[in-house]
């Protein structure tokens, strides 16, 4: 096929790849109860669908017009929504983000996972379009409905397949994310009254021409309204509490989901509706926002320093990683935004790795406490090698992946204000402090417990499930161009309302 | 300066020993040892000759080489590229480099024959290898940065590559996390580079540099820069208050210790100095901290390095303050001066580590000097060669350290003579200390258990290294001699560490590195020459007391240690106190336990934890009610510990001041 035809599929490639999961997963229902069968075809689909999302970065124009592979039908006249979707040069990655992790999450879901085989499969893919939906979407209806079908298979996730107080984690979720998301709720529903329409686009043009009535006077609370539901989601301090609970008793796939992308969906709706809707307000509230920010990275660090659960442990630095992203985006520098979105795909390599690493141990021993280990590299030197590998990517080693997003990040923030710069570039230090002495006392010394001497090394099903990790965390360090020729223009079309509306307030 | 030529080859030499390491790395596990010490030793010594042959085309006239490979990334406006850089100064490290680290790699072949990770440990060595070669080829600061946290995980695997031993495992992570600290300042930098010249590549930045004025005044942006570049230098280099780790990496195997933590890679830091001289020069506050912190290093490692009792012990003390006297060299705007010292200090402590490993391996994994003693007769050819480095190191003439400490005792002693009181009292302090681990090592009587098989004789240390370690499972009865593919590297670094300073004199060693800091010492250089003209005298003067005290220092040995052995214990009863606080490192360690470790690991428990995350916000969530009391309570644990030391408040208050300094800079 010659590109002429891979281009034909430009006007269907979103929906394509948004749906091929839930189909996929719907299809499930009609295998007969062979869990071998059902972990295959997940694997197929999920597979499946990581090859159709590729066709996105190949094909996708390195400009700086805003959205591409566009579809725009009508899907209800009144109320007036639209089935509106494309991405950008920074969705665009979000969405690969999402395929790469499913088919790793079904590989290492592959043998922990034993009753409801069925149904857990079907939740993970319908889970993963929602993910998707969510990346693509350009009609805030459509948005919030892709935003609220993560909330359930999530929490389902949680509840049923997980461990330990799963249904007080599970409910925990629930309710932090849904009181949260019914104030961007009232804010869409706002400016659907004002507007007429849902289009992001539209409502986009209407707000920056200055062609919404009362606009002046609800920004704030629009802004507001988006903030809380993408804080919570992020999470930034205070709102922060749910997410290692959540992740402590969630199973392997729904932590790596969780972390890898889930979270990403806070930051990414800073990104696009905060600051794409309100460059203004944006640019007003910075500084505390900014400050909440920094918070996350210097106290999440500390807790993770002290966390005696490794989940838990990950888990806090996850708050310590987006609090980069947050920064770098109100930062407001070309720098600042790269680097962020940078973050967002490199941890969620990353820290995808590290839960699949922690389940693969959970596996073994069923407990995540590190006292519970020690001396691990000699019973399994393979699975050390992994697990040092992505420790390294996390702590952010220049050649691996998480260096260029932290760099980026750091050197914005520093532009934007020196101290910003300082205080966030002390979470150099602090990963080094957590990630290292956990890697201590889990790996090195000798073993303690008689029953982790006979632990088996990984098996070659966890080595193809962690090969891809280890792999694109070398190749974003090393080759970090392929993903940022495509963001830098993305991010600089974001940022240009933004600057605008800053010289125009200098000009005043 | 001439403009660079293209050399479209340099990104090749540190390219060799990465392939060599990829390849012991993955396949090494199933490999016969000849097959492993094969690839290890080709890929490194390729590099050396492709750094030799490199070396023959370069004379001090023609114009640096440069290589571009790719774009590393883009952002906006400021990119970073994959480029290699080579002038007179990355040359001298390239050879430094290559030349000792493939002897070393030679040494190991031997020491590390029989441990059962030898293929991790020739993976990792080959590893570092290509850090640091794309650390001193860089072009830019990021390429370096590439090479210097590169070195630096290479380090933390080297130092904890017998990771079951508790203290191996803790060292290197100590190392990796103060390294971190510097890693900090150093980023910081590069930021304040970013912004104000839009650039991290060093011809760009040193040529807007350079038409900066001389920050005389006040504290500027490039105080700023050079302080936090100091920082950096400092946590890598192993300078005060961030020396700590070095030390302690004396857990990693002895080549390590000799290769990573003496020759090559803790200078990197002075390296770095000498690469930013552009900066530096314009920065006199940033200077003198530089020249403070390395004349203090200098004279405090030394006094510890008297009372240590482990052989590898006294080294690394040794090197904490040699890399001082570098740093006092630098700071007094002696850059070559510094990296002449860099060179013959890689040979001649080079030479001793592999010697101390040498000794270790003949007297059955004993490290304390108190059980070696008469070791002379059974290893002659280790005895001849450390002999010579201890001759070289003390700075008897004409040994390669004679040359090089004279350089710089006398370049400080232009800049106040207070620098060079320091020094030559720790050139005293260091010959004392050389020739005392002589004396107890190789003089008087032999004083292990007859059988080093008998393992109640030995440190804890000692025995788990025997249970890990190659050389002690053929059980001698008696210290004997190392093998040959050990005692070559030594004697060709003998032969270095006797002529390698030879290349000095006269200034020659100063005239090929002039091209490198002309822009900064070029001015000073016509001004010095006329004031050393007409102060001749002075300068033989000076040499003539810094030869004495070196003298004096082997004397006092000699006395002490060899004729009347019994007079040390009762020097140290008699000064009580004060000898505790220097055998136990004058309770620095102690002192960050107490400071910051604690006070942060409790803090984020309690305070952080169990107080605002449980205490406040899930109770917030939970039940309201409870949060009330359990704010109280967490408050109520607040404890603070009491800082008692004075040295602690001095410490801070100059930590202040620098603080306040870079950020009257950063601004």
């Amino acid at each position: 096929m010659g590109p002429m035809n891979m281009d034909s599929f430009n006007p269907i490639i979103l929906s394509l790849v948004t749906f091929i999961p839930a189909v996929g997963g719907l299809l499930i229902l009609l295998i007969p109860r062979r869990d071998r069968d059902i972990k295959l075809f997940a694997l197929v689909v999920s597979i499946l669908a990581f090859v159709a999302s590729l066709h996105l970065p190949v094909h996708l124009h390195r400009d700086h017009n805003l959205f591409k592979f566009e579809i725009n039908k009508v899907w209800i006249t009144n109320p007036n929504i639209h089935y509106h979707m494309g991405i950008d040069g920074i969705s665009v990655w979000l969405v690969v983000l999402t395929t790469f992790l499913t088919p790793l999450c079904v590989l290492i879901s592959w043998t922990s996972i034993h009753t409801r085989v069925k149904e857990f499969f079907i939740l993970l893919l319908i889970m993963e379009s929602a993910l998707i939906g969510v990346f693509t979407s350009l009609d805030l209806f459509l948005f919030y409905f892709f935003w609220e079908s993560t909330l359930i298979p999530m929490a389902l996730l949680i509840g049923i397949y997980g461990h330990g107080r799963k249904v007080y984690a599970a409910v925990k979720y629930f309710l932090f994310t849904m009181i949260g998301s019914m104030f961007m709720l009232a804010a869409i529903l706002w400016l659907y009254a004002k507007t007429g329409t849902f289009d992001f686009v539209d409502i986009q043009n209407a707000i920056h021409s200055g062609n919404v009535p009362g606009f002046e006077h609800a920004s704030l609370w629009l802004f507001l309204g988006f903030f809380i539901a993408f804080a919570v989601k992020v999470p930034l301090f205070p709102v922060h509490t749910w997410l290692p609970d959540a992740h402590v008793e969630a199973p392997t796939a729904g932590s790596v989901l969780l972390a890898g992308v889930l979270l990403k969906m806070g930051t990414y709706g800073l990104l696009r509706f905060n600051v794409g809707l309100f460059p203004d307000q944006a640019r007003r509230n910075a500084s505390w926002i900014i400050v909440l920010a920094l918070i996350g990275i210097i106290y999440g660090a500390l807790v993770a320093l002290v966390q005696p659960n490794m989940k838990k442990l990950i888990a806090y630095s996850s708050i310590s990683h987006l609090g980069f992203v947050v920064l770098g985006i109100f930062s407001f520098t070309t720098a600042g935004l790269n680097g962020a979105v940078f973050v967002m795909l490199a941890h969620g390599v990353a820290t995808g790795g590290l839960f699949m690493l922690a389940g693969i141990l959970y596996e073994r021993r069923h407990t995540y406490e590190i006292t519970e280990f020690g001396g691990l590299a000699t019973p399994m030197p393979r699975y050390a090698t992994f697990f040092l590998v992505t420790v390294l990517a996390s702590v952010g080693l220049p050649l691996l992946n998480g260096f260029i997003g932290e760099f980026l990040v750091l050197s914005g923030a520093f532009q934007a204000r020196p101290i910003y710069g300082i205080l966030a570039a002390t979470g150099v230090i602090w990963s080094a402090c957590y990630l290292l002495w956990m890697y201590q006392r889990v790996f090195y010394g000798q073993v303690k417990l008689a029953v982790n001497n006979t632990l088996p090394d990984l098996t070659l099903r966890e080595k193809v499930a962690l090969s891809p990790i280890a792999i694109a965390a070398l190749v974003m360090g090393v080759a970090p161009m392929v993903w940022l020729s495509a963001i830098d223009p993305a991010v600089q079309a974001v940022l240009a309302p933004v600057t605008q509306m800053a010289s125009k307030v200098v000009g005043q | 300066m001439t403009p660079p030529t293209l050399n479209p080859f340099l990104w090749i030499i540190p390219i060799l020993p990465l392939a060599g390491a990829a390849i012991n790395g993955f396949f090494g596990r199933k490999a016969s040892n000849n097959a492993i010490s094969t690839v290890a030793l080709v890929f490194s010594g390729a590099a050396f000759a492709a750094a030799l042959g490199i070396a023959l085309s370069f004379s001090s006239v023609s114009a640096p080489y440069y290589c571009t490979l790719a774009h590393w990334f883009r952002s906006g406006n400021f990119q970073v590229e994959f480029s290699f850089y080579l002038d007179q100064l990355s040359l001298v490290m390239l050879l430094v480099v290559t030349g000792v680290g493939f002897l070393i790699h030679i040494y190991s072949v031997g020491y590390m024959w029989d441990d059962d990770g030898y293929y991790r440990f020739m993976a990792y060595l080959n590893l570092f290898m290509f850090f640091m070669l794309t650390l001193v080829l860089a072009k830019n600061y990021l390429v370096m940065f590439i090479g210097w946290e590169g070195v630096g995980l290479a380090s933390y695997l080297l130092i904890g590559f017998w990771f079951t031993k508790d203290s191996a495992a803790a060292a290197g992570k100590k190392a990796f996390i103060v390294n971190r600290i510097g890693d900090f300042g150093f980023l910081i930098a590069l930021f304040l580079m970013i912004k104000h010249f839009g650039s991290l590549d060093f011809t760009k930045v040193f040529s807007q540099v350079t038409a900066w004025p001389t920050e005389t005044a006040g504290v500027g942006t490039l105080t700023a820069i050079g302080l936090l570049l100091m920082v950096g230098a400092a946590g890598k280099s192993a300078q005060i208050p961030l020396y700590v780790w070095l030390p302690d990496a004396m857990e990693g195997p002895t080549p390590v210790s000799a290769l990573i933590h003496a020759a090559t890679m803790v200078t990197a830091g002075v390296y770095m100095v000498a690469r930013s001289s552009a900066i530096f020069d314009r920065a006199p506050m940033a200077m003198m901290v530089v020249a403070i912190i390395g004349t203090l290093t200098a004279l405090f490692a030394a006094t510890i390095g008297i009372a240590q009792t482990d052989i590898k012990k006294v080294l690394a003390y040794s090197t904490v303050s040699q890399l001082g006297y570098m740093f006092m060299a630098c700071g007094v705007g002696a850059f070559s001066a510094g990296i002449f010292h860099l060179m013959t200090h890689a040979f001649f402590k080079g030479l001793l580590f592999l010697a101390a490993g040498s000794v270790i391996h003949g007297v059955g994994g004993e490290q304390d000097m108190r059980k070696m003693g008469g070791l002379r007769q059974y290893m002659p050819v280790t005895f001849a060669t450390m002999g010579i480095a201890t001759l070289a190191i003390a700075g008897i003439p004409p040994l390669a350290g004679f040359w090089s400490k004279d350089e710089i005792l006398w370049k400080a002693f232009n800049t106040s003579w207070v620098y060079w009181l320091i020094g030559v009292i720790t050139a005293l302090i260091t010959s004392f200390y050389m020739f005392r681990l002589m004396y107890m090592t190789f003089g008087g009587e032999y004083r292990g258990a007859p059988a080093a098989h008998d393992v109640k004789h030995e440190s804890a240390d000692a025995h788990a290294m025997r249970d890990k370690h190659s050389h002690e499972g053929h059980g001698h009865g008696e210290p004997h001699e190392s093998p040959w593919v050990m005692l070559g590297p030594l004697v060709v670094l003998a032969i270095l560490s006797l002529v390698g300073g030879l290349v000095g004199i006269g200034g020659r060693f100063e005239h090929f590195l002039a091209p490198v800091f002309q822009g900064t010492a070029g001015a000073e250089l016509a001004h010095e020459t006329a004031r050393e003209a007409a102060s001749h005298t002075t300068e033989y003067l000076l040499m003539g007391v810094s030869v004495s005290v070196a003298f004096l220092g082997w004397l006092l040995a000699y006395l002490l240690y060899s004729r009347r052995p019994e007079l040390p214990a009762r020097i140290a009863t008699s000064l009580g106190g004060l000898y505790e606080a220097v055998v136990h490192k004058y309770y620095i360690d102690e002192l960050y336990a107490v400071l910051f470790v604690k006070p942060l690991i409790d803090g984020s428990t309690t305070i952080l934890w169990h107080g605002v995350d449980q205490g406040v916000i899930d109770a917030v969530f939970n039940d309201s009610a409870s949060a009330a009391n359990r704010v109280s309570d967490a408050a109520r644990r607040m404890q603070s510990g009491n800082l008692r030391s004075y040295a602690g408040w001095i410490a801070a208050g100059g930590a202040a001041v620098i603080a306040y300094m870079v950020w009257m800079g950063v601004r």
